[in-house]
C-alpha cells in the first residue's frame, strides 16, 4: 500500500492542471452559455507559446513565473481575437451551432499550431532549481508537483475574490444566474463577454504554461485535454467554479489511482464515476438546474413530407446512385461508397437529434461499435458477411439501450458531453484492450467475401442497405412513434401530461440511431477492409454532426444533402491541400455564421418562403 | 362520490411556504374556480395534483384512488387531462396534429413503428377541434396560433384524453373578455354533459362568478374561503385582499 501518498500527490497535482483549464470553462459556459470546444486548444496553444518563450529566457525561477505571465497574456490575447472575431457573431444561434463553431476553430488551430511549430512534441527540460525532490513519508516527491498542487487552491482563492469582491465579478455572477437580468441592468454585454473569455482562455494558457515540466508541448493536447475538462465541468455543475474545483479532485485523484490500480481502463473508471453522479445530481454536483434554453416549440418548423419536385429530384438521384459505377471510375466509387455509408451515419444522428432533441457529440461511438462487432464476428468466429453486418446494429443497439437509461433522463449540454465522453471511452477501450481489438493497428482482413469483392457489387450493397435504412428511418419518423418522439422533444411537459413515457421514447430513439450507426460502421469496415481506433475519433463524431447541421435539423432530408455535400468536400479538400484543417475549420466557421438553421433548411426557408401563412 | 379528494397539501420552495394546509374536493360536473392573488399559490396546488411537483405532505385521491406524488404520465393515465398557464403545445405539428397526438397517447397506439400517424383519428381530432372552435386552423401549424387560440387547443388536447377531471390554469388568459365567458360556457356544458370535474383558476372575476359552481379562495398559500358567488363576494376577507389590490373584476 506504499502508493497510495506518492499517487495522492500526483493526483493533486493533476487535479490542478485539470482545474485550470476546467475552471475557464465553467466560468465561459456561465457567463456566455458557450460550450467552447476550442478551450483544449487554448491550453495546447498556451503550452506551445510557453514553450517558445520559455526556452527564451534565462533559466531562473524569477524569469519562469515572467514567462508563464507573458503566456498567460498571449492566450488571453487570442482568447479576445476568438471572441471579437467568432463567438460573438453566434451568441443568438442554436446552442449546437455555437459548439459546431467552437469545433471549427479547433480545426483551424490544429492547423495554424502545425504550421508554426512543426509536427514533433516539444519538451521543455526542467530548470535545475524545479529539478528537486522533497521526502514525504519515506517517498520522494518532485518539488514541481509540490507547486502545481498548490497553484490550484491559489487560483480558486483568486478567482473567489475576484467574483466577490470586485463589481466585475458581481456581475459575472449575476450573468451567470440570470443573463436577461444583467442585460436589462444596461450593463456593456460585450465587454463582460469578451472580458470573461479572456480570463478563461489565459487561465488555459497558464494550464499548458504549467503542464510543460511534466509533460510537453504536442499537438494532442486540444482534443485530450477538452474530454476531460468537459468531464469535470459535467460533474462539477455547469457555471459552478467550486463544482469545477472538486470535480477536479475527484477526477485528478481517480485518474491517479486508476492508472495504479486498473491501468487498462482508467477511462471507463472515470465514466462511471460521472455516470454515478449524474445519476443521483442530473446538474452535477454543485450546479443548478438549467433554465429550459430557449423552447424549441417557437423554432421549429412544422415537419411536412417533402413537396412534390423535391421527391422528384430525390428519385432521380436515386438512380443516378444506381447507375454510377457504370459512369464512375473506380476511385469515384470508392468515394460513392463512402458517401452511402456517410448517409447512413448522418441519418442516424439525425434521427435522435432532430425529432429526439438529443445532441450527440459522440455519434461516431456506435458507429465503431457496429465496426468491431462485425470484424470481432468476423475474425473470432469466422462469421460471414452477412452475419457480420447483422451483429453491428445488434450489438450498438444493445449497447446504446444500455447507455440510454441513464442518458435519457438527462438534457441538452450535459446530454451531448455525455455522448462525447463515452464515445471516447469506446476509443480508449479499442485502443488500448489490444489482445482483443488489435489496439492501434485495428483488426485487418475484412474484405467481403467472393460474391460481393467487386467494388461496384460492393457499392450496390452499401446502397442499398443505406439508403434501405436511411427510408426505414423516414417512415419511423411519420408513424406514431415517431411523432410522439417529436412531442416530446416539442414539450416534455405537454407530452408527460398526455401520458406519453418521454425517457421510453428517447431510449429506443437511442438504440434505433445507435444501430442504424452501428450498421454504417460495419459497412464502412468491409469496404476499408478493417476497423481502426480512428472510426471513434472526436473528429469523426463531429463529421457526422457537421453533415446533419449542414443539411438542416429540420427536414428529413436534410441529413441526406449534408452527408453527400460533406463527402464531396471533404474528399475535394484532402486531395487539394495539406491544410484541409484549416480550410475545413473555416467552412464551419462560416457556414454556422451564414446558415444557423443549416443549408437545407436555408433552401427549404426559400423554397417556402410566400407559399404559407 | 367526489372526482378528485385533496387533503392537507403543504409545499414549500427554499423554506418558503407556497401552498399550506389545502384540502377540497370537485364532484363530476361541477365548476370548482380557485382563485386568489398572484403568487397566491394556485398554479403548485395544479402541479401537486397534475404530478408536476411532488408534494411535501398530504394526499391527492382521485375517483377514492390514491395518487399522491404519480407521475404526470401515470396521472394522465387516470384520466386527468390539464392546461399550463404558460401554455405547452407541439410546435412543430399543425393544430390537428397536436389532438391526433394526445388521442394516439389515449388510445395507447404510441407504439407503432409502421403506418403514418397523420391519417389515424383524424374525425375524432377534428371534432374535438370544432367543440372548441378551432375548426378553421386545423391545418395551421400550432406556433402560429394566436395566444387565446393556443388555450383553445389546450383544452382540446387535454379532452383528448377523455378525462374524468379536468385542470384548467388559467384557461383564458390572453383572450378578449366576450371570448373568455364563451370559452369558459363552453367547459361548462362539456363538464356537465360529460360529468368531467373542473378545476380552474382565472383572473377575470365576471367569468369566474359566472360559470363557477363554487369558489375557493387561496391568500398565500391557504384556504381563507369557500362558497358560492354570493358567499364569496360578501366574504369580508375576500374583500379586502380583492379591494386592496383594487380587483374586483377584469383580471390582472
Ligand atoms: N419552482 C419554484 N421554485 C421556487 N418558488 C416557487 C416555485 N414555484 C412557485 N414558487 C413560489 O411559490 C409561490 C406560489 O406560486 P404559484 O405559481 O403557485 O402562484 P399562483 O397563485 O399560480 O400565481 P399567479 O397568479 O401569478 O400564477 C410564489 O411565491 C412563487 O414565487
Ligand atoms: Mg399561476
Amino acid at each position: 500500500m506504499d502508493f497510495i501518498i506518492p499517487q495522492l500527490l500526483t493526483g493533486l497535482a493533476g487535479a490542478s492542471s485539470l482545474f485550470l483549464v476546467a475552471v475557464g470553462l465553467t466560468i465561459i459556459f456561465g457567463v456566455t452559455r458557450i460550450v467552447n470546444f476550442s478551450h483544449g486548444s487554448l491550453m495546447m496553444l498556451g503550452a506551445y507559446i510557453g514553450w517558445s518563450i520559455l526556452t527564451r529566457l534565462p533559466r531562473d525561477p524569477e524569469w519562469f513565473v515572467l514567462g508563464i505571465a507573458a503566456t498567460v497574456l498571449c492566450t488571453a490575447a487570442i482568447g479576445v481575437v476568438l471572441e471579437v472575431v467568432v463567438l460573438r457573431r453566434v451568441y443568438r444561434a442554436p446552442e449546437l451551432f455555437q459548439l459546431l463553431a467552437t469545433f471549427g476553430v479547433v480545426l483551424i488551430l490544429q492547423d495554424v499550431t502545425l504550421w508554426i511549430w512543426g509536427p514533433v512534441e516539444l519538451p521543455l527540460p526542467r530548470p535545475r532549481w524545479l529539478r528537486g525532490f522533497v521526502t514525504i513519508l519515506d517517498s520522494r516527491f518532485p518539488v514541481y508537483d509540490l507547486v502545481l498542487i498548490a497553484v490550484g487552491p491559489a487560483v480558486l482563492g483568486i478567482l473567489w475574490l475576484v467574483m466577490n469582491r470586485t463589481r466585475w465579478g458581481t456581475l459575472v455572477r449575476a450573468a451567470t444566474l440570470d443573463r436577461e437580468m444583467v442585460a436589462a441592468l444596461g450593463v456593456d454585454q460585450r465587454l463582460l463577454f469578451t472580458s470573461v473569455f479572456a480570463l478563461g482562455a489565459g487561465l488555459a494558457g497558464l494550464g499548458g504554461a504549467l503542464s510543460l515540466p511534466n509533460a510537453s508541448a504536442n499537438l494532442q493536447i486540444d482534443l485530450s485535454v477538452i474530454t476531460d475538462a468537459f468531464v469535470v465541468v459535467v460533474v462539477g455543475g455547469l457555471g459552478s467554479l467550486a463544482g469545477a474545483f472538486v470535480a477536479s479532485l475527484l477526477i485528478g485523484i481517480l485518474q491517479a489511482f486508476g492508472i495504479v490500480l486498473v491501468p487498462q481502463s482508467t477511462l471507463v473508471l472515470v465514466f462511471l464515476v460521472m455516470a454515478v453522479v449524474l445519476v443521483f445530481r442530473p446538474n452535477g454536483l454543485m450546479g443548478r438546474p438549467q433554465a429550459e434554453a430557449r423552447e424549441a416549440t417557437l423554432a421549429a418548423p412544422v415537419v411536412r413530407p417533402a413537396p412534390r419536385v423535391l421527391r422528384i429530384l430525390g428519385a432521380v438521384a436515386l438512380l443516378l446512385a444506381v447507375a454510377a459505377p457504370f459512369l464512375a471510375g473506380d476511385y469515384y466509387l470508392t468515394v460513392l461508397t463512402d458517401g452511402a455509408v456517410a448517409l447512413l451515419f448522418a441519418t442516424s444522428l439525425h434521427f435522435m437529434m432532430g425529432p429526439g432533441g438529443m445532441a450527440s457529440f459522440g455519434h461516431a461511438a456506435w458507429f465503431g461499435i457496429g465496426a468491431y462487432a462485425a470484424g470481432l464476428m468476423s475474425q473470432w468466429l469466422g462469421a460471414p458477411m452477412p452475419l457480420a453486418l447483422l451483429a453491428a446494429p445488434l450489438a450498438a443497439g444493445i449497447v446504446a439501450a444500455l447507455f440510454g437509461w441513464f442518458v435519457a433522463r438527462l438534457s441538452g449540454v450535459y446530454l451531448s458531453m455525455l455522448t462525447l465522453a463515452f464515445a471516447q471511452i469506446v476509443w480508449a477501450v479499442s485502443f488500448q484492450w489490444v489482445e482483443v481489438t488489435g489496439g492501434d493497428n485495428g483488426l485487418l482482413g475484412l474484405w467481403p467475401p467472393g460474391w460481393a469483392r467487386d467494388p461496384a457489387v460492393y457499392y450496390w450493397i452499401t446502397l442499398a442497405l443505406s439508403v434501405g435504412v436511411a427510408m426505414l428511418l423516414r417512415r419511423m419518423l411519420y408513424s406514431p412513434y415517431g411523432y410522439a418522439l417529436r412531442a416530446a422533444r416539442d414539450s416534455a411537459v405537454r407530452a408527460q401530461s398526455i401520458g406519453l413515457d418521454v425517457q421510453r421514447l428517447r431510449i429506443v430513439a437511442l438504440v434505433v440511431a445507435g444501430a442504424a450507426a452501428g450498421l454504417s460502421g460495419a459497412l464502412f469496415s468491409y469496404a476499408k477492409g478493417g476497423v481502426f481506433p480512428t472510426y471513434i475519433s472526436i473528429p469523426h463524431s463531429v463529421e457526422a454532426l457537421l453533415m446533419v447541421l449542414l443539411g438542416g435539423l429540420q427536414t428529413v432530408a436534410g441529413p441526406i444533402v449534408g452527408a453527400l455535400v460533406y463527402t464531396g468536400l471533404a474528399d475535394i479538400l484532402v486531395r487539394s491541400t495539406d491544410l484541409w484543417r484549416l480550410v475545413l475549420g473555416a467552412v464551419i466557421v462560416l457556414l454556422v455564421v451564414a446558415f444557423p438553421e443549416g443549408v437545407a433548411g436555408a433552401a427549404r426557408r426559400l423554397w417556402l418562403r410566400g407559399r404559407e401563412a | 362520490m367526489s372526482v378528485l379528494v385533496v387533503r392537507g397539501l403543504h409545499k414549500s420552495f427554499g423554506g418558503v411556504e407556497a401552498v399550506g394546509d389545502v384540502s377540497f374536493a370537485v364532484a363530476p360536473g361541477e365548476m370548482l374556480a380557485l382563485i386568489g392573488p398572484n403568487g397566491a399559490g394556485k398554479s403548485t396546488c395544479f402541479n401537486m395534483v397534475g404530478g408536476q411537483l411532488p408534494p411535501d405532505s398530504g394526499s391527492v385521491r382521485l375517483d377514492g384512488r390514491e395518487i399522491t406524488g404519480l407521475s404526470p404520465r401515470a396521472i394522465s393515465g387516470h384520466g386527468v387531462g390539464r392546461t399550463f398557464q404558460i401554455t405547452a403545445t407541439f410546435g412543430s405539428m399543425t393544430v390537428r396534429e397536436n389532438v391526433q397526438m394526445a388521442l394516439l397517447a389515449h388510445h395507447r397506439e404510441i407504439w407503432r413503428f409502421w403506418r403514418p400517424a397523420a391519417a389515424r383519428h383524424v374525425a375524432a381530432a377534428e371534432a374535438l377541434l370544432a367543440q372548441v372552435g378551432l375548426e378553421a386552423q386545423a391545418g395551421r401549424a400550432a406556433g402560429v396560433l394566436a395566444y387565446g387560440d393556443l388555450k383553445r387547443l389546450e383544452l382540446a388536447i387535454a379532452l383528448g384524453n377523455a378525462p374524468r377531471l379536468l385542470l384548467m390554469d388559467e384557461p383564458t388568459a390572453g383572450m378578449a373578455p366576450a371570448e373568455r365567458v364563451a370559452l369558459m360556457q363552453l367547459t361548462r356544458r362539456i363538464a356537465s354533459g360529460r360529468g368531467v370535474a373542473v378545476l380552474f383558476t382565472e383572473h377575470d372575476m365576471d367569468v369566474v362568478f359566472d360559470v363557477s359552481d363554487r369558489i375557493l379562495v387561496l391568500n398565500r398559500g391557504r384556504l381563507i374561503a369557500e362558497g358560492d358567488g354570493a358567499a364569496i363576494r360578501a366574504n369580508p376577507a375576500v374583500r379586502e385582499i380583492y379591494l386592496g389590490t383594487g380587483a374586483t373584476s377584469g383580471g390582472h
